[in-house]
């Protein structure tokens, strides 16, 4: 359903504010959602002030600087730092994108950083992703088959291979499915960008058989049909990839197979 | 698990940026609401049509007052906003217009051709008349 103030236990309120110590002349404010699941409380975003100078050029390091130099309890989650692994996704700047690949000097003014849209908080920056995992896997991302299988592999021919590409590439980051309103006002029902380009993924290939499985399967009011092409996916999306096209292109097919 | 309910809901719409591909979309439905409003005036304006001069008139004077000339250009705007998105819409239906970039020109194409037919048609209401 669309509801678009937030419930009375999410509003979030203004919090502690860290200035950094003397000295320094290249000072960020860095303002963080904050929300301890322990203490009754509110969410609220706290203010840290970072000296730039000191501090690795991407948002992930002024994450960690803070967590190593300020407040040890500051929670995210973050492994590669090479933008592969798609931990550290999170609304920077008002966009969703990975931390460890967006450059602090791209955001003009104070750095605020909130875990991804429309999900819940289980500890500041971490969100669950329960639902997120459910619909992955609700699309059956592997290759299905009903024929005898061959002596080696399934051979694929290079321009058939190519079709994956700009498809295999997603990390399951979720900026995408959390950045679409579809997906905030119906995540029960809608699939969202992440699954749905997934599903395209294994649609496009030329191994798998159960094309027409999967395109019955996503046949519905909600699963597919809540895209009304707003292209936040499409923009946001930190790998340059195109769920809005990946989703034009199973209602292509579905249209087609009609005809 | 029974932490879950008490969990707080991450601010959605209250932090996100806009993309103008975001504010074009709501304006495409909410434009599409105002013409179904907008029939409303068609429709009394048909019936005065069927109901006689006096009721013309009354028509006539309503949508020539300065209320009625707003609410006209406006509703013109929004029908040609409504069309020009609606073909933009049926580009991406055939697979075309996707790249971030292109959807973000086709946006603005689709202002400046509403905002030009409006002014068109304005202006040749006024010449007309």
């Amino acid at each position: 359903m669309v509801e678009f103030a937030l419930p009375k236990n999410s509003r979030v309120e203004r919090g502690k504010e860290h200035k950094a110590g003397h000295g320094g002349t290249n000072l960020k404010q860095v303002q963080v959602y904050r929300y301890e699941p322990e203490d009754g409380k509110n969410p609220h975003v706290d203010t840290f002030e970072i000296d730039l100078d000191k501090c690795g050029p991407m948002v992930l390091d002024a994450l960690i600087k803070i967590k190593t130099e300020i407040d040890s309890s500051l929670t995210f989650r973050r492994s590669c730092r090479e933008g592969i692994c798609g931990s550290c996704a999170m609304n920077i700047d008002g966009h969703n994108t990975l931390a460890c690949t967006k450059a602090i000097g791209e955001v003009k003014g104070p750095l605020k950083i909130y875990p991804l849209p429309h999900m819940q908080v289980i500890k500041d920056l971490v969100v669950d992703f329960t639902q997120f995992w459910a619909q992955y896997e609700s699309i059956q991302p592997w290759l299905q088959t009903y024929t005898t299988s061959p002596e080696k592999e399934r051979r694929q021919s290079p321009d058939d291979r190519q079709k994956l590409d700009g498809l295999y590439e997603c990390i399951l980051c979720a900026c995408c499915s959390t950045s679409c309103p579809s997906y905030w006002w119906n995540s029960d029902k809608y699939l969202g960008p992440a699954a749905l380009l997934q599903a395209y993924r294994w649609i496009a290939d030329s191994r798998d058989e159960a094309t027409g499985d999967r395109l019955d399967e996503l046949e519905d009011p909600f699963k597919l049909y809540r895209c009304h092409t707003i292209m936040n996916c499409t923009n946001s999306c930190p790998k340059g990839l195109n769920p809005a096209q990946a989703i034009g292109s199973i209602k292509q097919m579905i249209a087609e197979r009609k005809t | 698990m029974a932490i879950s309910k008490s969990r707080p809901l991450s601010p959605h719409l209250s932090v996100y940026r806009w993309y103008l591909t975001m504010a074009l979309s709501i304006a495409h439905r909410a434009t599409g609401v105002a013409l179904s409003a907008g029939l409303v005036i068609i429709a009394w304006w048909l019936l005065a049509l069927a109901g006689g001069a006096g009721s013309y008139d009354l028509v006539q004077t309503v949508m020539h007052s300065i209320l009625g000339q707003i609410v006209l250009f406006l509703w013109t705007f929004v029908l040609f906003f409504h069309a020009a998105n609606g073909l933009r819409h049926l580009f991406w239906d055939v697979g075309y217009g996707f790249d971030k970039t292109v959807a973000h020109k086709s946006g603005i194409a689709v202002i400046a051709a509403a905002t030009g037919l409006t002014i068109l048609v304005w202006l040749i209401s006024f010449i007309v008349a």
